[in-house]
């Protein structure tokens, strides 16, 4: 009987839709944040995990040791490595393939890395035109790497103090 | 059995010991897991990594499991806090100069050292000095070396002394400054040495061929059996996305216990070489096309057809037993007899009573035990190096090894007696020794064989031998693969069954090619059914096949150039063959010259099937990896071309059907090497002038060795080339010569030549399967050889 003598009152006063209208009213005068993007851009941490890189040494040698474990750890099986000798006797890749269609950007790779060889940078902004251009190759990965350096070693640097 | 044994107590486990044992021995058995590096249960115990170190009650410090026999009453304890402690600070010992290279490091993931080190090693260093760093060592193109990596367990020093019988590693320095490598810089040249990758516990020692190929974790692990030698040794084969990758033993005690050869280890390169026949090929007007399945079989089998019964098979001694079965049911279908295996051999005379197949006549483990052992045309630690680590196991323990050979082979047996003689002369030594054997046994000469004892007089060294063979409690008479090939085959037979008779040892074979055994048993002979039983008409056999001609010709795995006796003959005979259809997985220059279809097959590790071993036993296997291209299994193939010949009973759905049908038709066999003699006696001719003698080299015995890229680089397959005895190079003239012509027939090859007194004086060592061999003829026929 109760219940019935609520239900009655609530929907004949309209309450419920009252409830989001005041939702709806705080929100109307409040301070506003949404930003224009692109011309406006949010604020990124160090640790944000966007388009991977290849990093160099300063020397100009590439980091990668072609040691597979950001392969075995990948989850979504997005990445694929040929390893060969180099000439000079050294480990080194001659496949490094990231499918971005796969990946599910979790940083795993970046975690398992010994050498900080791959990276998730800062950059997230990129499209593709053509099937097939999901796969960052080695090339690729290295020439991102190059471009974004300064910016790379400046987040490292940031986050070491939490590692 | 049960009064001598000890009470012993591990981590609180009550346990019983035998008075002797090792204490890690005990706990192994029990599955109490001692963490160890140096200990190796085949190898002699170091007590030098001290990672094993436990806590005995009353001892005053913590002792190593390894070398601490046990003592009735003992009470150890694995994990109390004491050992525990000594453990780690072991472990951190350990680490102190072992690099932190792990990601490039091969044995990465299957490290022992990175396992122990994930329970007793810690997680922060306290070392901050300087690591040491060690030179790498050149072990030739079968190892990889590391030697920064190195601990010093000294497996592999002990490897080399005990079991391969070669002092080519050891330890120099003290302390920090300890070293292992070998005393000169050479390459480790034993037929065993990879087993010291297996060995070695870091990754100090790593496979050269497959280096960075992959990781451990990457690696699919499938069971198999060696196809390389006749002991059908158990491997693993480890594929990376379906390609073979590396492969290593598989424990079975009573065939190679852990170990492989190298032969075994390192001949999978060939597998993906280059020469792999992808697509069927046909012969029209003298030019080759790639074809279809469909057009090639066709022509393949329309051939054959219209040779009728003039067609002649032969099948390779190291096809599984599939294949053998199912050529020897075309054989039966198309009335043909003319089926063979023995390619290289040259005398059939005495086929007719040859056993129903050669095996050892005893197991692989009874070599081991045997007091006395005469091998006879062996040279046994090349051809066969798991028989012949059983050989040097008895010969560590006393037993006496003897030999009578062509050539003074260099080999890591502790040898007794030898008698080194050119082929002719091997009767003369072996009735001497029969003789001597007889009159010891007070026993008389078998008729037949009465004038091979006319003037012979027993030597020292044959009246050595005998009294050897007859003081021993279990002795053996062993005919090697060698002598096997030899022109007197018969007599080489019958004379040692007769020492082996009178002095009451086992007489056994060692056959070349993997599966010779099952080749007897299902019959691919001319003169014999599935089963020894002797056939009701006889066809010819391989030798005769080539000297006298066919109309069609079918070759299951066989590169005749290189795998018969008399390669020039073959190959002019198959040219003027109508139709030679050649099942073959490799495409080689000369098979283009004489083959009309080439039908592609896979090489053992793509196709399911049998192998029997030298002692009898039956072994299966699966296909490992995908066949290359076109190629289909040869036992498939086989089965369509009889389906297209019209023969009954080719309705075959797998490999292990065929495999049934075959055992059930071959039934209980029993090895029986001992088999009467009545065969026309031959006395050997003296040959004028130079006789060629020679074996299979090692690395090319089979099609897929030969194209084993690291092992063609071993000192072992780079020996080629003609050796004599430095007497003869004088005689002739040859003294500072470095490349000699060799002519034969009408036949010249130039090679190098190489000086070794290990030769008798009227020979020349020149083996066949290389590709100097190809264009010579025969083995044991006399050659003329000049400067160059």
């Amino acid at each position: 009987m109760a219940r019935t003598l609520k239900t009655t009152f609530h929907s004949l006063f309209m309450i419920e839709l009252l409830k989001g209208m005041r939702l709806t009213g705080r929100y109307l005068f409040s301070k506003k944040f949404t930003i224009q993007y692109p011309e406006q851009k949010t604020p990124l941490s160090p640790r944000f995990r966007g388009l991977h890189a290849q990093r160099r040494y300063p020397n100009g040698e590439e980091r990668c040791i072609a040691c597979k474990l950001c392969e075995a750890v990948c989850p979504a099986l997005a990445i694929t490595i040929d390893v060969a000798e180099r000439e000079d006797g050294s480990r080194r890749t001659t496949r490094y393939d990231i499918d971005l269609f796969k990946c599910i950007f979790c940083g795993f790779c970046e975690e398992a890395c010994p050498v900080d060889a791959i990276v998730e940078t800062r950059h997230f902004e990129y499209h593709f035109e053509e099937c097939g251009e999901q796969i960052m190759t080695k090339d690729k990965l290295l020439a991102t790497g190059d471009r974004l350096e300064a910016q790379i070693a400046a987040d490292r640097a940031a986050d070491a103090p939490y590692r | 059995m049960s009064d001598d044994k000890l009470n012993i107590e591990i981590d609180g486990t009550s346990l019983k010991a035998n008075p002797g044992e090792m204490l890690i021995a005990v706990a192994d058995k029990a599955g109490i897991r001692i963490p160890r590096f140096c200990y190796h249960n085949k190898l002699s115990v170091a007590a030098n990594c001290r990672m094993c170190l436990v806590e005995v009650e009353k001892a005053p410090k913590p002792l190593p499991a390894c070398a601490t026999p046990v003592m009735d009453g003992m009470k150890v304890f694995t994990k109390s806090p004491r050992a525990i402690a000594a453990q780690k600070a072991t472990m951190e010992f350990l680490l102190i100069n072992h690099p932190l290279d792990c990601p490039i490091c091969d044995q990465g993931g299957e490290c022992e050292l990175q396992d122990v080190a994930m329970g007793y090693g810690g997680d922060i260093s306290r070392f901050s000095e300087d690591k040491r760093v060690v030179p790498d060592k050149n072990l030739g193109p079968l190892i990889a070396t590391d030697m920064t990596r190195c601990i010093h367990c000294t497996r592999c020093v002990r490897f080399g002394q005990e079991l391969a019988g070669v002092r080519e590693m050891g330890a120099t320095g003290r302390g920090e400054h300890t070293r292992i490598g070998t005393y000169i810089e050479q390459a480790v040249d034993s037929e065993m040495s990879g087993n010291i990758i297996d060995l070695c516990p870091v990754g100090a020692l790593t496979a050269k061929p497959s280096r960075f190929s992959a990781r451990a974790w990457e690696l699919v692990q499938s069971p198999s059996i060696a196809a390389h030698d006749c002991m059908g040794s158990n491997i693993s084969i480890h594929t990376f996305r379906g390609e073979v990758t590396r492969v290593g033993p598989r424990d079975n005690e009573n065939i190679n216990e852990c170990w492989l050869s190298d032969r075994d280890r390192f001949s999978y390169e060939g597998l993906r070489s280059d020469s792999r026949l992808k697509v069927p090929m046909i012969r029209i007007n003298d030019e080759w096309k790639e074809t279809d399945w469909d057009t090639a079989l066709e022509i393949a089998a329309k051939g054959i057809k219209s040779a009728g019964s003039d067609l002649g098979i032969l099948v390779s001694s190291s096809s599984t037993l599939e294949e053998m079965a199912l050529a020897r049911q075309i054989a039966d279908g198309t009335e043909t007899r003319n089926i063979d295996h023995r390619l290289r051999q040259i005398d059939f005379r005495d086929q007719d009573n040859a056993p129903v197949f050669p095996g050892l006549g005893q197991k692989i483990t009874d070599l081991e035990n045997c007091d006395a052992a005469l091998l006879i045309g062996s040279n046994v630690s090349k051809e066969q190096p798991i028989a012949a680590h059983r050989l040097r196991k008895a010969s560590m323990r006393g037993a006496k090894l003897m030999f009578v050979n062509s050539r003074d082979f260099a080999c890591n047996l502790n040898v007794e007696e030898k008698i080194i003689v050119s082929p002719g002369k091997m009767i003369h030594a072996l009735a001497g020794i029969a003789k001597s054997a007889m009159d010891l046994a007070g026993s008389s000469i078998p008729g037949n064989l009465q004038h091979l004892f006319a003037n012979v007089d027993s030597s020292d060294s044959q009246l050595a031998i005998t009294g050897h063979l007859k003081a021993a409690d279990s002795a053996t008479v062993i005919i090697g693969s060698q002598a096997q090939l030899m022109p007197y085959l018969a007599e080489i037979r019958s004379l040692a069954g007769v020492i082996a008779q009178a002095t009451g040892a086992t007489l056994g074979y060692l056959t070349e090619g993997t599966n010779t055994a099952g080749a007897c048993l299902s019959g691919v002979l001319p003169n014999r059914d599935a089963g020894g039983t002797a056939s009701r008409s006889k066809g010819r056999h391989a030798m005769d096949m080539m000297e006298n001609g066919m109309a069609a010709c079918l070759l299951v795995g066989v590169e005749p150039e290189l795998d018969m006796a008399d390669a020039t003959t073959a190959v002019s005979t198959l040219k003027k063959t109508d139709c030679v259809v050649s099942l073959t997985a490799y495409l080689g220059d000369a098979m283009k010259e004489y083959a009309n279809v080439l039908l592609p097959v896979t090489p053992v590790s793509e196709t399911s099937g049998t192998f029997i071993n030298i002692e009898g036993t039956r072994q299966s296997f699966t296909g490992v990896t995908k066949p290359l291209g076109e190629s289909r299994p040869a036992w498939k193939v086989l089965r369509v071309l009889g389906n297209l010949l019209d023969l009954e009973g080719f309705d075959f759905n797998s490999s292990e059907e065929v495999r049934d049908e075959v055992l059930a038709r071959i039934g209980d066999v029993e090895m029986n090497n001992h088999v009467g003699s009545d065969h026309e006696v031959r006395l050997p001719v003296d040959m004028a002038g130079l006789t060629r003698i020679g074996a299979v080299a090692i690395y090319h015995e089979d099609s897929v060795v030969r194209r084993a890229t690291a092992l063609q680089a071993t000192h072992d397959a780079l020996e080629q080339g003609a050796r004599i005895h430095s007497g003869l190079a004088d005689k002739l003239g040859l003294g500072d010569a470095d490349k000699v012509l060799v002519s034969q027939g009408g036949d010249r090859v130039s090679v190098p030549l190489v000086i070794d007194d290990g030769i008798p004086e009227d020979c020349v060592w020149l083996p066949i399967g290389t590709p100097a061999g190809v264009n010579l003829s025969s083995l044991f026929a006399s050659l003329e050889m000049e400067a160059d």
